[in-house]
C-alpha cells in the first residue's frame, strides 16, 4: 500500500515480544486485516496465551464506558499491572470508514509504558464487537498484559457477543439516559457479570440503581454460569453460580472504581475455583474454532466456486428465482464440498 | 399589517404569475439552481408579497424603536444620534506592544478598546507554565498578573473610553486587575464602563476555552453579575455570545437560537441567587456574527431583540424597559475569510458590516483581511477599520431607522427566525435547559452537522466561494505580516518571575486563602479575587486554587 | 468480507486552542472517504499525540493548529514520530499557517499544509496521492 519497509513477521513478533511497541501495533494491524500474515501471526503467539483476564466493558452509548475504562486501568496501574485496552465503535455501512473517539476519555493513560491502547472499527461485524477482536485479544495476552479490557460499541441493542470473548462482562447503565434502564430492552442483563450505575454524581442515580435491584430481583431464579444465565430453581443462597453485584460509580472522579476492580478480581477466583473457568475457556475455544472455521471455510467456497458464481447465485435468489437453501446446495456442488 | 382580502388577492395574483409568465421565462431560461435556500440552508421563495407575512401587526411585532418589542431598533433615534462604536479587537505578544497598537488604534479614530489575550491567559495559565508552550502572544496580549495589566493599560484614560475584554473562564480574574489598576490611579470602579465576555455556557457549546465543569462555572458567572449590579454600575458583566457558536459552524437560527438559550440562563439563575430582574437585566449585553447572507442576517438582529424583549417581560416579569432591550456588539465572520486572494476579504468584510449597521448594531468589530492568515497587520486593520468609518460617513444608510422594516423579504425572514428559535427553545426545554443539553452533547452534535452539512455544498460548489471554489488563481501574495518583538516572550517570563520573588509573598499566600474558602462556602468570589489580585497574586496562582476546588471538565465528544 | 487494509489516520489537535469545528469536518469527511479515523480531542501534548499514532499504527496522523503556535508544536511533534520509529507516517498539517512557515514545516517532513477554505475533497485527494491508493487495489471510498 505505501513504502513502508516491512520487516518479516518473524522480526515483528520477536521484536514485540521483547517489548517493542510499534512491533506489537504493527503485528495487531496484520491481525486485524485478516489473510496468510494473521493466520501466521497468531499460530506463533498461540502457546503465548492464556495468562490475562479478560474483561469486556458494555452498556448504551454515553453511559460512560470510555471514562470507566480510563479508571479502571488507572486502578489497575496502581495495583502493578499492566493493561491492554480494545475500545470498539462503528463503521459506517456506507463508506466502511469509521469514527474512533474512545481515546478522547483516556488521556490520562497515555503516557504510561504498562497500558497499550488500540481502537478498532466493527467492519462489518454486528454483535458489538470488531471482526477481528479475539485475535487482538489472543496478540495482547501473549504481549503479557495481565488485564485486557474491552469496550464494545455503544449501540445499546443487544451486542451480546462480548458475552463469548470476555471472562468477565460489565454492563454499564447510567440516570438521565430517557428510559429507566435500558440493558433491560436490549437483553443484555443476561449477559451481565457485574452490573455498574456510573455518572452516581447525577441526579436520578438512585432511581437507577433500585430499578435494576428490582429487576434482578425478579423473575426466575438465576444462576450465572457466567455470561449465561440459566434458570434454575434454586434455593437462595445455595447459590453455585455468582450473584451479579450492582455498583455505582464516579468514572469521571474514579469514585467506586477500586470496589469495581475488587468485584472484577472476586468475579476471576469465583470462575477459577468454581470450574467455570475451565468450561468458559472450552467455551471461547469453541468460540474461536467456530469462526476461524467459517473464515476458512467460506474462503476455501469462494476459492472453488468459479469467478463470478457467487454474485450470480446472489442475485438468482434475490430474483426469487432459487430460494436461499437450493443456492447453498448449489455453490456447495460447485465447490465440491457436499456433505454427503 | 396588510388587509386581508388584499392579501388573499395578491396570492392568487401571484400564483397566476408564477403559472404564466414565470413558467414561459422558465421554459427558455431555467433557473441557476433547482431551490434556492439562504446560507443556513432555509428555502428562499423567488418573490415575496404581502401574502408571505399577513399575520405580521405592525404594533405587537414591530413597533416603533427604542419602544417595546425593538424590533426596529433599541434606541430612539439609533444612528441619527450617535454611530456606533467602532471597536476593533486587538492583542497580541507582551503588554507593551499591545499597549502601543491601543493608543495607535485610539488616535485613528477609534473610539473604544476591545481586549484579545492570548490562550495561556484565555485558559488561565502564567505565561510560564508547561501548558503554555509555544502559545505566547499568539492569538492576543499575555496577562499573567496586575503588573502586566498595569503596562497593558499605561496612559489610557480608562475613565473616557470603554474597554471590551475578550475572557471567559478567568474573566473574574482579569476583570479584577482591570479594576485594581484604575483604582491604583485613583479612578474608582463605579466610573469604569465596559464589557467582560464572561460567556462561558457558549464555550461548553462552541469555542471550547472553558475550564471548570458548567456549574461552578455559573456560579461564578453570577458572582460577577451581582458585583457589577452591586459595585459598577457601567460595566457589563457578561456579553452573551453567538460570535463563536457561528463560527464553529452554527446556522444563523442556530446562533440565535442557542445565545438566547444562554442569555435565559443566566437570567435564570441570577434571578435564583436573589437578584431583581431590574437590577442586572439592563446590564447584560449580546454580541453577534456578522456572515455573509445579508438579509438572513439582518433578519436575525431584528428577531433578536423582538424575542429578548418578550421574554423579558412576559416570562421573567421585567419592568424596566432596559430591561427589555437587546443591545449588541457585531463582529464581521471570520469563518468566511479566505486565504486565497485575501484583498477579496475587504469586499467580504465590507457587506457583512453593512448588514451589522442595517441590523442596528451598538458596536462593531470589522476583520482584517489578512487574519486567514496570521495576525492581521496595522495597515490590514486600518483598511478594516476604515470600512466602517465609509458605511458610516459615506453611504448615507445612517439616516433613517431600519431601512429595511417592512420588506415582504426581511420582515418574513425575521418572522421566521423567531419561530424556528422558538423550536430550538423547546427542543432545549424537553432535555432539562441548556446546561443538561450540553452534557449531552446536543449543541455540539447541531453544530457539527450544520458545519459538516455546508462544508459539503462547498466541496460540491453547490455554494461558491470566489477563490476557494471557483475563480481560482495562483497568486503570490505580499501581505506585510505581524512581527512579533522576538525577546518579548523571554521579557514576560522574566518579569513574572521577579514579580514572584519581591512582592509580599505572605500577603499573597494570605488572600490566596481566602479565593479557597470563598469558593468553598459559597461567598461572592469577586471581593477575595480583587485582594489577590492586589497583592499580586498572578493569574495561574489563583485559576490554580479555583482549578483544585471546582475541578475541571472534559466535554462529551460528538461529531 | 474484503480483507483489505483499512487506511487509519489520527486526526489531533495540539495546544491550547479549542476550535475543533475544521479538524471534526475534516475527520466526517475522511470517514466518508473510507478512512478509519481516530479522534482524540482537543489540547493533546505532542507526546500523547506521537504515542497514540504509534498504539494506533496509523498511515497518516492530521494535525489542527488555529493558534500560531504550529512552529513550537510541529518540530516537537515530528522529533517524537522519529524517536518513536514512525519515519513513514504521511503527516499534514491544517490551520493558519503563514507562507513563510510553509517550507520549514516541510523541511521538518510534514507532507501537506492545508490552510482555512481547503476543500475536504482536496486532502481526501491528497491523502489518496500520497499512499498510492489509487494504484491498487484500494479501500472502498465513497
Ligand atoms: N457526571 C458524570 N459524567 C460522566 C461520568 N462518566 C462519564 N461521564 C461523562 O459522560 C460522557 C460520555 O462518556 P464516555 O466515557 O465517552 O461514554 P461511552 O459510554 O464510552 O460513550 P460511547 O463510546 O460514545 O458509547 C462524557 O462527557 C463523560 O465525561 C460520571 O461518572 N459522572
Ligand atoms: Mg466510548
Amino acid at each position: 500500500m505505501n513504502t513502508r519497509s516491512a520487516p518479516s513477521v518473524e522480526e515483528l513478533i520477536t521484536a514485540a515480544l521483547a517489548g517493542d511497541r510499534r512491533a506489537l501495533a504493527r503485528l495487531i494491524t496484520i491481525v486485524e486485516n485478516d489473510g496468510e500474515q494473521a493466520r501466521a501471526v497468531l499460530q506463533r503467539l498461540y502457546p503465548h496465551t492464556g495468562r490475562a483476564h479478560i474483561v469486556g466493558i458494555t452498556g448504551a452509548p454515553g453511559t460512560g464506558k470510555s471514562t470507566l475504562v480510563n479508571a479502571m486501568a488507572r486502578e489497575y496501574r496502581q495495583r502493578g499491572m499492566t493493561v491492554g485496552i480494545i475500545a470498539i465503535d462503528p463503521t459506517s455501512p456506507f463508506s466502511g470508514g469509521a469514527l474512533l473517539g474512545d481515546r478522547v476519555r483516556m488521556k490520562d493513560l497515555v503516557g504510561d509504558p504498562g497500558v497499550y491502547i488500540r481502537s478498532m472499527a466493527t467492519r462489518g461485524s454486528l454483535g458489538g464487537l470488531a471482526r477481528a477482536t479475539d485475535d487482538v485479544v489472543l496478540v495482547l495476552d501473549a504481549m503479557g498484559f495481565d488485564r485486557i479490557l474491552i469496550e464494545t460499541v455503544g449501540v445499546g441493542q443487544a451486542e451480546v457477543d462480548i458475552a463469548s470473548s470476555a471472562h468477565t462482562v460489565i454492563v454499564v447503565e447510567a440516570p438521565g439516559l430517557g428510559d429507566d434502564i435500558q440493558a433491560i430492552k436490549a437483553g443484555v442483563l443476561e449477559i451481565a457479570d457485574i452490573f455498574v450505575v456510573n455518572k452516581a454524581d447525577r441526579e436520578g442515580a438512585d432511581r437507577t440503581f433500585m430499578a435494576l435491584q428490582t429487576m434482578l430481583g425478579l423473575g426466575p431464579r438465576t444462576v450465572r454460569h457466567h455470561g449465561r444465565a440459566m434458570r434454575v430453581d434454586m434455593p437462595e443462597g445455595t447459590h453455585e453460580g455468582w450473584r451479579p453485584p450492582i455498583f455505582k460509580t464516579v468514572a469521571t472522579r474514579g469514585e467506586g472504581v477500586p470496589e469495581l476492580v475488587d468485584a472484577v478480581e472476586q468475579h476471576r477466583h469465583f470462575l477459577e475455583e468454581s470450574g467455570e473457568m475451565a468450561r468458559r475457556e472450552s467455551e471461547r475455544a469453541a468460540h474461536l474454532l467456530d469462526h476461524i472455521l467459517r473464515d476458512a471455510l467460506m474462503a476455501r467456497l469462494l476459492e472453488r466456486v468459479p469467478e463470478g458464481n457467487f454474485e450470480a447465485t446472489v442475485e438468482r435468489v434475490a430474483a426469487r428465482e432459487i430460494d436461499p437453501y437450493a443456492a447453498v446446495e448449489h455453490l456447495m456442488h460447485e465447490a465440491a464440498l457436499e456433505a454427503e | 399589517m396588510y388587509d386581508k382580502e388584499q392579501a388573499r388577492k395578491v396570492h392568487e395574483e401571484k400564483e397566476r404569475w408564477e403559472e404564466t409568465t414565470v413558467q414561459k421565462a422558465l421554459s427558455r431560461f431555467p433557473e441557476r439552481y433547482e431551490k434556492f435556500t439562504t446560507i443556513s440552508g432555509k428555502p428562499v421563495e423567488r418573490l415575496y408579497t404581502p401574502d408571505n407575512v399577513v399575520d405580521l401587526d405592525y404594533f405587537r411585532d414591530l413597533g416603533f424603536p427604542g419602544e417595546f418589542p425593538f424590533t426596529r431598533g433599541p434606541y430612539p433615534t439609533m444612528y441619527r444620534g450617535r454611530l456606533w462604536t467602532m471597536r476593533m479587537f486587538a492583542g497580541f505578544g507582551t503588554a507593551e506592544e499591545t499597549n502601543e497598537r491601543f493608543k495607535y488604534l485610539l488616535a485613528e479614530g477609534e473610539t473604544g478598546l476591545s481586549i484579545a489575550f492570548d490562550l495561556p491567559t484565555l485558559y488561565g495559565y502564567d505565561t510560564d507554565a508547561p501548558e503554555a508552550e509555544g502559545e505566547f502572544g499568539k492569538c492576543g496580549v499575555a496577562v499573567s498578573s496586575l503588573r502586566d495589566m498595569e503596562i497593558l493599560l499605561d496612559g489610557i484614560p480608562l475613565d473616557e473610553i470603554t474597554t471590551s475584554m475578550t475572557i471567559n473562564s478567568p474573566a473574574a480574574v482579569i476583570w479584577a486587575m482591570y479594576i485594581v489598576t484604575a483604582e491604583k490611579r485613583g479612578i474608582p470602579r463605579r466610573v469604569l464602563g465596559g464589557t467582560i465576555q464572561n460567556d462561558i455556557l457558549k464555550e461548553y457549546i462552541a469555542q471550547k476555552e472553558y475550564i471548570f465543569p458548567p456549574e461552578p462555572s455559573m456560579r461564578l458567572v453570577v458572582d460577577t453579575i451581582e458585583f457589577a449590579a452591586n459595585e459598577m454600575p457601567r460595566w457589563h458583566p457578561i456579553s452573551i455570545s453567538g460570535y463563536h457558536i457561528r463560527e464553529a459552524g452554527s446556522t444563523a437560527v442556530q446562533e440565535l437560537a442557542f445565545t438566547l438559550a444562554d442569555g435565559f440562563t443566566y437570567v435564570e439563575a441570577a434571578l435564583e441567587r436573589g437578584l431583581d430582574v431590574d437590577a442586572f437585566a439592563p446590564r447584560l449585553s449580546f454580541f453577534f456574527n456578522v456572515h455573509n447572507d445579508f438579509f438572513e442576517e439582518i433578519a436575525k438582529f431584528r428577531a433578536a431583540r423582538r424575542i429578548w424583549a418578550r421574554a423579558m417581560r412576559d416570562k421573567y416579569g421585567a419592568k424596566n424597559p432596559r430591561s427589555w432591550t437587546l443591545r449588541f456588539h457585531a463582529q464581521t465572520a471570520g469563518c468566511t475569510l479566505t486565504a486565497q486572494q485575501p484583498e477579496n476579504n475587504i469586499v467580504r468584510v465590507a457587506i457583512q458590516a453593512l448588514a451589522a449597521v442595517l441590523g442596528g448594531a451598538q458596536s462593531l468589530h470589522t476583520n482584517s483581511m489578512d487574519e486567514a492568515l496570521a495576525l492581521p497587520s496595522e495597515k490590514a486593520v486600518r483598511i478594516a477599520l476604515r470600512t466602517q468609518q465609509i458605511i458610516a460617513h459615506e453611504t448615507e444608510v445612517t439616516n433613517t431607522i431600519d431601512p429595511l422594516g417592512g420588506s415582504f423579504y426581511v420582515e418574513a425572514l425575521t418572522n421566521r427566525m423567531e419561530e424556528e428559535a422558538n423550536e430550538y427553545f423547546r427542543r432545549i426545554e424537553s432535555l432539562g435547559g441548556v446546561i443538561p443539553a450540553i452534557e449531552k452533547g446536543f449543541f455540539q452534535q447541531e453544530i457539527a452537522d450544520a458545519a459538516f452539512r455546508y462544508q459539503l455544498e462547498v466541496d460540491a460548489k453547490r455554494r461558491i466561494i470566489v477563490g476557494v471554489n471557483e475563480y481560482v488563481e495562483e497568486e503570490p501574495l505580499e501581505i506585510p505580516l505581524l512581527e512579533m518583538d522576538p525577546e518579548g516572550y523571554d521579557r514576560q517570563v522574566r518579569r513574572l518571575q521577579e514579580l514572584r520573588r519581591t512582592r509580599d509573598n505572605r500577603e499573597v499566600t494570605r488572600t490566596l486563602h481566602e479565593v479557597r474558602e470563598a469558593a468553598r462556602n459559597g461567598k461572592n468570589l469577586m471581593y477575595p479575587i480583587l485582594d489577590a489580585v492586589a497583592a499580586y497574586a498572578t493569574l495561574g496562582e489563583i485559576m490554580g486554587i479555583l482549578r483544585e476546588e471546582f475541578g475541571e471538565w472534559e466535554e462529551p465528544v460528538w461529531f | 468480507m474484503a480483507s483489505s487494509r483499512k487506511v487509519r489516520v489520527l486526526v489531533a489537535k495540539p495546544g491550547l486552542d479549542g476550535h475543533d469545528r475544521g479538524a471534526k469536518v475534516v475527520a466526517r469527511a475522511l470517514r466518508d472517504a473510507g478512512f478509519e479515523v481516530i479522534y482524540t480531542g482537543i489540547r493533546q501534548t505532542p507526546e500523547a499525540i506521537a504515542e497514540a499514532a504509534l498504539q494506533e499504527d496509523v498511515d497518516v496522523v492530521g494535525l489542527s493548529i488555529l493558534s500560531g503556535a504550529h512552529m513550537a508544536l510541529v518540530p516537537k511533534i515530528m522529533r517524537l514520530l522519529k524517536e518513536k520509529g514512525l519515519n513513514d507516517v504521511l503527516v499534514l498539517v491544517g490551520g493558519i499557517i503563514p507562507d513563510e512557515d510553509v517550507p520549514k514545516l516541510k523541511a521538518l517532513g510534514v507532507k501537506g499544509v492545508f490552510g482555512p477554505g481547503t476543500l475536504t475533497t482536496d486532502i481526501i485527494a491528497f491523502i489518496r496521492r500520497e499512499l498510492n491508493l489509487d494504484t491498487e487495489e484500494a479501500p472502498k471510498a465513497a
